[in-house]
């Protein structure tokens, strides 16, 4: 049979990505690159006064194959609610929708310390593929110079070990040394509950990156 | 089979023969900040076929306009620009209300941001950056200056193609992208180092806007036209589970 005889499906091809290069923050926040230009402006507050559940910080790095933090980064946050359900059309989970919470921020590591920060609530567990119930996490996409396509990723939290023992997406990692990558650790700081999550592009306890 | 039965969208697996890989020691910037293992590969979940909905109260009246949104004393200096076009997705439907978010240097190749140093002034009237959502039929269109190209520090003498940054935010954070845009006719085009990150020439062409006459506005604007592809989304139309089994 002859090679010309095979006919393919005919779609589009996706866009190719490019970097965000280093001024990202120009067109994504635009007070981070010096300027006042938009009237709202998308920020790293997820947690309205109004919002239910456990007030928390996530705050950590992201750290180069030298070690070094990446100070020019920009990340975004997507997550469920208190109850586990996303502010979307998609999520027909029977669960309260929150009016007070999106679940949707944007933050950028500072310029000097590399440090990057949301302020949210904990998200409650939200079901999975087949029915499986996946454990309590937040979903990470991280863009910056020198990143030719973005990086997803996803936080679960330190205190959750049952949920996270059970959890489809970490079982589905092979290396069980390579899962810790992916769990924030609780402390708290005052009356303040903060989760460090550093994020390692390379090398040494590189962190897990999907292809979703 | 009824319409129950239809559940929310998975996105066909991504083609990364279109995409840069991680490591493109021709950009230097990556060759740190390039993961080593391999992705893990996820059947989406709830978790990847949602994401942030935006609503158009959130951007304001001039947001789509850069000509105007950072006029204080006069207009930009440069050439006057349209650019517009269509999202879709993978299947050709349009993918409504996207949030498209875009960024340039000014007509010198100057960015305004505190980290840019290079010697090409900032222009007053001129902030760079500017967003939009997609209408019912995935079209987007916004006016600008053209960009100029500028230096960067890669090789000593390297220097980028006029560009504008895109970032496009669709139905789910699986078609979450970041790309730039190029224009037709540029000479710098084949020798720029992010460019060549990607090892395909078809999917580098698409990111080449030409020049669209009829999108002309005479005696005002010339026009470009890029339209843009995100993931495509499949119908997940059979359950697997049995009802009332165990999971």
């Amino acid at each position: 049979m002859t090679q010309s005889l095979l006919n393919n499906v005919s779609t589009l091809k996706e866009t190719a990505s490019q970097t965000a290069g280093p001024y990202v923050h120009i067109g994504l926040a635009p007070k981070e690159a010096g300027f006042d230009i938009f009237e709202k402006n998308f920020t790293n507050v997820l947690a309205k006064p109004g919002t239910a559940g456990e007030r928390i910080t996530i705050e950590g790095r992201v750290i180069d194959g030298s070690g070094t933090p990446v100070r020019d980064v920009l990340l975004e946050l997507w997550q469920a609610n208190a109850a586990g359900r996303y502010n979307h059309p998609a999520d027909t989970q029977n669960k309260p929708l929150d009016p007070d919470f999106r679940g949707w921020g944007r933050a950028c590591s500072d310029f000097e310390t590399g440090l990057y920060r949301f302020d949210t609530v904990k998200p409650g567990a939200v079901e999975g593929r087949n029915g499986r119930l996946m454990a309590p996490h937040v979903n990470l996409w991280i863009v910056a110079r020198g990143i030719n396509i973005g990086l997803s990723t996803r936080m679960y939290f330190s205190d959750e070990t049952d949920a996270n023992s059970k959890d489809p997406v970490l079982n589905l990692i092979e290396w069980e040394v390579r899962r810790k990558t992916l769990i924030g650790q609780r402390e708290q700081r005052g009356t303040q509950v903060v989760y460090t999550f550093d994020i390692r592009l390379q090398g040494e306890g590189e962190t897990v990156f999907f292809d979703i | 089979m009824t319409e129950t039965n239809v559940r929310a969208a998975e996105y066909i697996q991504r083609d990364w023969t279109a995409h840069p890989p991680a490591y493109t020691p021709g950009y230097k910037t990556s060759v740190l900040r390039s993961p080593k293992n391999a992705l893990i590969s996820l059947q989406n979940s709830l978790s990847e076929i949602t994401g942030p909905v935006f609503s158009s109260d959130e951007l304001g009246p001039l947001d789509h306009d850069l000509i105007m949104n950072y006029a204080k004393t006069g207009l930009p200096i440069g050439e006057r620009i349209i650019v517009h076009g269509f999202v879709r997705d993978e299947h050709g439907r349009p993918v409504k209300n996207a949030l498209v978010e875009v960024w340039q240097a000014n007509a010198g190749g100057r960015y305004r941001h505190k980290k840019d140093q290079y010697i090409a002034p900032i222009d007053p009237n001129f902030g760079g950056c500017g967003r939009m959502l997609t209408d019912a039929n995935g079209y987007y269109y916004y006016r600008t200056i053209k960009p100029g190209p500028y230096p960067w520090r890669n090789k000593v003498n390297d220097w980028r193609p006029a560009h504008i940054h895109y970032s496009l935010s669709g139905d789910g954070i699986a078609q979450r992208l970041i790309t730039q845009m190029y224009f037709e006719g540029d000479p710098l085009i084949p020798t720029c180092p992010i460019l060549r990150s990607i090892p395909n020439e078809e999917a580098i062409r698409a990111l080449i806007a030409p020049q669209d006459t009829q999108a002309f506005i005479a005696l005002d604007s010339r026009a470009y036209r890029f339209d843009i592809t995100l993931r495509g989304a499949r119908a997940t139309l059979f359950e697997n589970r049995v009802v009332g089994a165990q999971s």
